[in-house]
């Protein structure tokens, strides 16, 4: 069940061992997503951060000219998941990808939860509402930690 | 020790007008947050600016323990492309004028 799901094979792109309903559930995540950044959700927020903090109007030149191109990523990101969710290897790019669309649902999942920095805070309880969101962030963190650790070996 | 090149520390300079004072680097800066896994940050930093694996762990656990860590300086340009990159990696990023 916990077995390692992204894997680098010798061939320089990455073995995907993932179980038909993992497989699943990261297919519908993308169009989930998408659909949030339809709206002006607050919970986007930390996908798109300010870049000045100080300095309305050179935040807000920044936003006229990075804002599309930054939101264009993200949607790139989370096509590439939802069409190569049934792959059994990923390339360099692709597992990228992958890891841009799995960060971009922990932000806005951690964001709208209001994680705590200390994991075992983040302990629900099983009536919980949140509970199920919380499991997917759990989940989501486990395997982004994998994409990491796949991709380090690139660095 | 291996030592990352930081911009010096933070002095508060007095306020000057709107108009920049083009002596002085931009600076950018990465702020923590509880959502972004350590390893990812490390990993990020390694990626986008080429630090080897012991500076960029540094410099995470600098934004863990800190709060915020600088992580490149330079030209005004240089400093927003260096966020967006940040920003199109999910890393909390800000710039200003040291």
């Amino acid at each position: 069940m916990l077995g390692r799901r992204i894997q680098r094979d010798r061939k320089g792109g990455y073995r995907l061992r993932l179980p038909n309903e993992e497989r699943e559930l990261l297919r519908s995540l993308p169009d989930q997503l998408r659909d949030v950044m339809r709206t002006d959700d607050p919970g986007l927020r930390r996908l798109f951060p300010p870049a000045y903090a100080e300095n309305d109007e050179a935040e807000d030149e920044y936003r006229r000219l990075m804002r599309t191109e930054l939101l264009e990523g993200k949607l790139a990101a989370l096509r590439v998941v939802e069409e190569t969710a049934d792959s059994d290897h990923l390339t360099q790019e692709q597992l990228e990808a992958w890891l841009g669309a799995i960060e971009s649902l922990r932000l806005y999942l951690g964001t709208v939860l209001d994680v705590s920095e200390d994991p075992t805070a983040n302990y629900l309880t099983r009536d919980d509402p949140d509970a199920p969101a919380m499991a997917l962030y759990g989940y989501l963190s486990w395997l982004q930690e994998q994409a990491i650790e796949a991709l380090s070996g690139e660095l | 020790m291996s030592q990352v090149v930081e911009a010096p520390i933070e002095v508060r300079l007095p306020e000057l007008n709107d108009d920049f004072d083009h002596d002085r680097p931009w600076i950018v800066i990465v702020w923590n947050d509880p959502i972004n896994l350590m390893s990812y940050v490390t990993f990020v930093l390694r990626k986008l600016f080429g630090f080897s694996k012991e500076e960029a762990t540094k410099l995470m656990l600098q934004v863990h323990n800190d709060g915020k860590a600088v992580v490149s300086s330079g030209e005004k340009e240089k400093a927003e492309f260096d966020v967006a990159r940040l920003h199109a990696h999910g890393l909390w990023a800000t710039l200003r004028q040291d």
